[in-house]
């Protein structure tokens, strides 16, 4: 016990672990905004106060929460719900690829301990922060470091979402602050050129695609950015070819 | 839904979200891919992302905002022009949801 605390303080002190917190402290907001709307939405949506904090608690995932909530409390099918949560949080599972070689020497409790944490703005951040796919001992106080800021403040304006519930004016639509957050960190990725036809049409085909049932909208536009992306590599292969 | 319901539903979700999160850092050996879709799947994290964004800005209750006076258009108009100026993450959040609450409280776009 005394070796597991002496060990997180060591964590905590870090310089890069201060790097990894302070770098998200920058997005944080958005995060918190995000997390008092999906706590208002919990709790207004009548599903009781110990499902939503258990909900808030184990779920840890802010765009199937707030697809969930609604159809929860309009007593959808169970398998409805979590083939939405499902199509939902694809995104996670392609961030898993490119999370692994930075992980698998890690014992497996640990993998899942880290990864039961890792939102959207953890996986940006670091991927930017250490691009090459190696491990490397600075990383783990760098990714705890922005787990404490980015739980913290998704948790807080959770609990405070749920405590104030109808007194946030929906009108207000403070959910926005989370949209753009997101927008942010998708504007910080498309530093890299090769990426901004894949990301055009994956935004249009989720919007032409947005009356699909299911979410599957999502699926429809990550498989579209993979394949116009793969298009985009083999016709500039080509063209490499053909003016050597 | 009875709450026994509910509390299944929600402890499915939460193992989902665990499922995806690990999906291929769980297991010990390389899952095999082929190489088209390894090289692929660097589009799909950003694509991912915008496919979660996009349709929060662009559509009202599942239908195309009919008006150029919107305040997430503002709001999202603004955000990038400030991000492109600054690079800066906390000043485009800000920036990006005082435009959208200015034009929707202000304004009442």
């Amino acid at each position: 016990m005394i070796d597991r605390q002496a060990r997180l303080a060591a964590l905590a002190r870090h310089p890069e672990f201060r790097r990894g917190a302070r770098e998200m402290v920058g997005v944080a907001l958005g995060i918190g905004a995000w997390g008092l709307v999906t706590g208002v939405a919990m709790i207004k949506s009548g599903i009781g106060l110990p499902m939503a904090l258990t909900m808030s608690l184990l779920v840890f995932a802010g765009s199937a929460q707030l697809a969930a909530v609604p159809m929860i409390a309009s007593g959808a099918p169970v398998w409805v719900v979590w083939a939405t949560a499902l199509c939902l949080n694809l995104r996670f599972v392609v961030f898993s690829a490119q999370w692994r070689p930075y992980l698998k020497h890690l014992p497996k409790a640990q993998r899942a301990r880290m990864m039961f944490f890792a939102a959207d703005l953890n996986f940006v951040l670091f991927m930017r922060r250490f691009p090459e796919p190696k491990p490397a001992p600075e990383q783990l106080p760098y990714f705890w470091g922005g787990v404490a800021v980015n739980a913290c403040a998704w948790h807080l304006m959770s609990l405070l979402g749920i405590t104030l519930g109808q007194r946030v004016p929906e009108a207000w639509g403070l959910g926005f602050a989370g949209t753009v957050a997101l927008l942010t960190m998708v504007l910080a990725m498309l530093a890299e050129r090769a990426l901004w036809l894949p990301a055009m049409v994956a935004a249009t085909a989720a919007v032409a695609a947005y009356a699909l049932p299911l979410k599957l909208n999502v699926m429809v536009a990550i498989a579209a950015a993979v394949a116009v992306g793969s298009v985009q590599d083999h016709l500039r292969s080509a063209q490499a070819k053909a003016t050597r | 839904m009875s709450s026994g319901e509910a509390l299944l539903t929600i402890l499915g979700l939460a193992f989902i979200t665990l499922l995806t999160r690990v999906f291929f850092v769980w297991p010990e050996r390389e899952l095999p891919l082929p190489t088209w879709l390894r090289e692929g799947l660097r589009y799909a994290p950003a694509g991912a992302l915008l496919a979660v964004v996009a349709p929060d800005i662009v559509l009202t209750q599942g239908r195309l905002i009919s008006s150029w006076l919107d305040p997430r258009l503002a709001g999202t108009l603004v955000a990038m022009l400030v991000y492109l100026w600054r690079r800066d993450m906390l000043s485009t959040i800000v920036a990006g949801t005082a435009a959208m609450l200015v034009c929707r409280l202000g304004l009442g776009w």
